[in-house]
């Protein structure tokens, strides 16, 4: 069953909706496009086609009556993430992102900060840019938990609806933001690369990559409010915080969920070593097939301790064995985008690019100058990442004077 | 015991490239597999069927040919299969694909587990778990790499969750909505005893009027808060690889340390 429909008068055949399927679903037939079962209603095609030639008629009765009159919402906010009672930086680098949405639609940027003994992570909220702070404070809440987290913020977004809600794309928030989207009845888009507005229609116009990075697709939220999005780690810049800034610490009053309405409880808490946190690492050191064992990664482990790097792991190394999966970057591990990623011995497959292929740096050691990750390297060294991994630790221990 | 793993059809994302030159998608060769974060999903509830009986129910929505990968599911050993495609599921995003699923679930009857893999490799959102879990109002646990213990009787599940800082342990009153990650098994094969009954299987195929309860306004696009405005080709790095080369190693490592330094990182 195929839902486009084609206007066989109007098609010229320019085969543009051809590349423009993700799917396979169309083809040229006798000079016109003909869509097949594959089809699966995307839309991807429809804005490529030159003479309109394309649509679904589906599409044509949108959901007129459930746009909860958007254009009534207003306010930009950000959730703020903390763990035992420190917020993360990747809260401050949404409140970035929010103060420039935020004045863009010359609308207060509002931070929800959830936790126990979290009044300072509140205030530090307003030195990030935040106007004003909706604080929730309790024993319930020191641990993030979806259900408490999503109840509150579902609760604050009803009361107050804003016209966007940001949260960082780690483990918790992409958690809490799928819960609270789907509580709100809301769009949710996640691992946005880019966020802009749209100004005449006051639009959040989110980018984000798909297929693992080898496609880029726009998103809107048109009819719903708020329009959610989350963004990676490093995606953007921390702010600079400012101490002098005014705001306003609005602690909440609403009902929280009691411990026993609370379905799931945090039994314990076992931290990785410092070298794991790929996420907010600025240079990753990373091996893969070529390290040739779990001893193989001692030699890149010094290296990632002179630089104060983060290691990293192909999938090859992680499946074989020789490094947990914690370690993984790619496709089915983490996606990390360092200042710096030193790719030893890793071939750069397109699932391991798609886990750091926007990286700012990349260095690529090789001993296969045909090996993919080249294409993608600021850097190339084709040799034994044993003689040049060692030599490079050296020349950094002396120049760094360790 | 019932354990209903939510799994998708996605294309091979190996094969889905854009060409180098000519910057259009390489689609002669999209394949369709199981989303590899699924085959986990699948192999934990069978391993936990396995420990304390109980059956093990694959479903999916996509189009008629996702019915292939529900087979493969069966060929691992789930009991059941159950496909939901109509043309009003159709274009939807995640919102609706949880919806739809949530009510699918609810139709089959009582179940104390539900298992999808962390997200999908095409769409990469990790949204559809959490919403299946709200929708049905049940507790979510996102990013599993360990079940510790269960107990079917008690109603409880204990997990091990891998996050940024490190593992969390979460304990979870049943029934609950799993979403696991790569370490928690390794997925087997197929079984060739299976692999017979498996192709013979009777899938059965649900449109909408199988989900009385649902409202058909939440279907497809026209349930879906997104719209796709514009899918493009990123833009590719800029630049040629600078090779860096050397009689000896530590004379590459020096030139390569002195373009660290002009980049700032020593």
């Amino acid at each position: 069953m195929a839902w486009l429909t084609i206007d066989t008068e109007r098609c010229i055949g320019c085969e543009a909706c051809l590349e423009a399927c993700l799917y396979g679903a169309l083809a040229l037939e006798g000079g016109i496009a003909v869509v097949n079962e594959r089809c699966t209603a995307c839309g991807a095609c429809l804005p490529v086609c030159p003479v309109e030639a394309l649509s679904l008629p589906r599409q044509a009765a949108l959901r007129a009556e459930d746009a909860a009159s958007p254009e009534e919402a207003r306010g930009v906010w950000v959730w703020v993430e903390q763990f035992q009672g420190r917020a993360v930086s990747l809260s401050w680098e949404m409140m970035g992102v929010g103060r420039r949405l935020a004045d863009a639609l010359q609308v207060p940027l509002t931070a929800c900060v959830f936790g126990h003994n979290v009044r300072d992570v509140a205030r530090e909220a307003i030195a990030y840019g935040a106007d004003r702070v909706f604080w929730a404070d309790d024993a319930t809440l020191a641990a993030y938990r979806t259900a408490p987290y999503a109840h509150l913020l579902v609760a604050l977004a009803r009361e107050h609806r804003p016209e966007i809600l940001l949260l960082g794309a780690s483990a918790r928030g992409r958690d809490l933001a799928g819960a609270v989207a789907t509580q709100l009845h809301t769009g949710l888009t996640a691992d946005c690369t880019a966020l802009d507005i749209e100004a005449q229609t006051r639009r959040l116009i989110q980018t984000r990559p798909a297929y693992g990075g080898n496609i880029m697709a726009t998103i809107v939220t048109p009819n719903h409010r708020p329009q959610m999005a989350t963004v990676r780690h490093r995606v953007f810049e921390v702010p600079t915080p400012n101490g002098e800034r005014t705001g306003e610490i609005i602690p909440v009053t609403m009902r929280l969920l009691a411990e026993e309405e609370i379905a799931t409880k945090v039994l314990d808490f076992l931290p990785a070593s410092e070298e794991v946190n790929l996420a907010e690492a600025r240079i990753i050191v990373s091996g893969g097939a070529g390290v040739g064992g779990p001893e193989g990664f001692a030699v890149l482990r010094e290296l990632a301790n002179v630089l104060g790097a983060a290691l990293g792991a192909s999938r090859a190394a992680v499946d074989a064995g020789w490094i947990p999966y914690a370690h993984q970057v790619g496709q089915t591990g983490r996606t990390v985008r360092p200042d710096l990623y030193i790719a030893c011995g890793i071939s750069g497959a397109v699932q391991h690019r798609a886990g750091m292929g926007t990286s700012k740096v990349i260095v690529a050691i090789n001993k296969d100058p045909e090996a993919p990750i080249f294409d993608i390297a600021t850097y190339g060294i084709v040799g034994d990442l044993f003689e040049i991994v060692p030599a490079l630790t050296a020349h950094l221990r002396r120049r760094l004077g360790h | 015991m019932r354990i209903i793993v939510c799994i998708k059809s996605v294309p091979n994302t190996v094969e889905v490239q854009f060409h180098p030159e000519t910057k259009t998608l390489m689609r002669d060769q999209v394949a369709s597999t199981i989303n590899p974060f699924d085959l986990y999903a699948i192999e934990e509830a069978l391993r936990l069927v396995e420990a304390h009986g109980g059956s093990v129910t694959a479903l999916t929505m996509g189009p008629p040919q996702a019915e292939q990968e529900l087979r493969d599911a069966l060929a691992m050993g789930c009991d059941e299969a159950i496909l939901l495609s109509s043309p009003a599921f159709a274009g939807a995003d995640t919102w609706a694909t949880a919806y739809t699923l949530a009510q699918a679930i609810r139709q089959l009857g009582p179940c104390d587990l539900i298992l999808c893999g962390k997200q999908a490799i095409d769409g990469d959102t990790g949204q559809v778990g959490p919403g299946i879990a709200n929708q049905l109002g049940w507790p979510q646990i996102t990013y599993v790499s360990r079940i510790r213990t269960l107990d079917p009787q008690a109603g409880k599940i204990v997990v091990e969750r891998l996050l940024e800082e490190g593992t969390e342990v979460v304990e979870a009153r049943l029934p609950a909505v799993l979403t696991v990650l790569k370490d928690i098994n390794t997925p087997r094969d197929p079984n060739p005893r299976l692999l017979r009954r498996a192709r013979r299987a009777e899938i059965p195929v649900w449109d909408e009027s199988a989900l009385p309860n649902a409202e058909a306004r939440f279907f497809g696009l026209q349930g879906s808060p997104t719209q796709v405005v514009r899918v493009f080709s990123p833009p590719r790095r800029e630049g040629e690889v600078a090779w860096i080369t050397g009689s000896m190693p530590e004379e590459i490592a020096e030139r390569l340390a002195e373009h660290l330094h002009q980049e700032g990182f020593i």
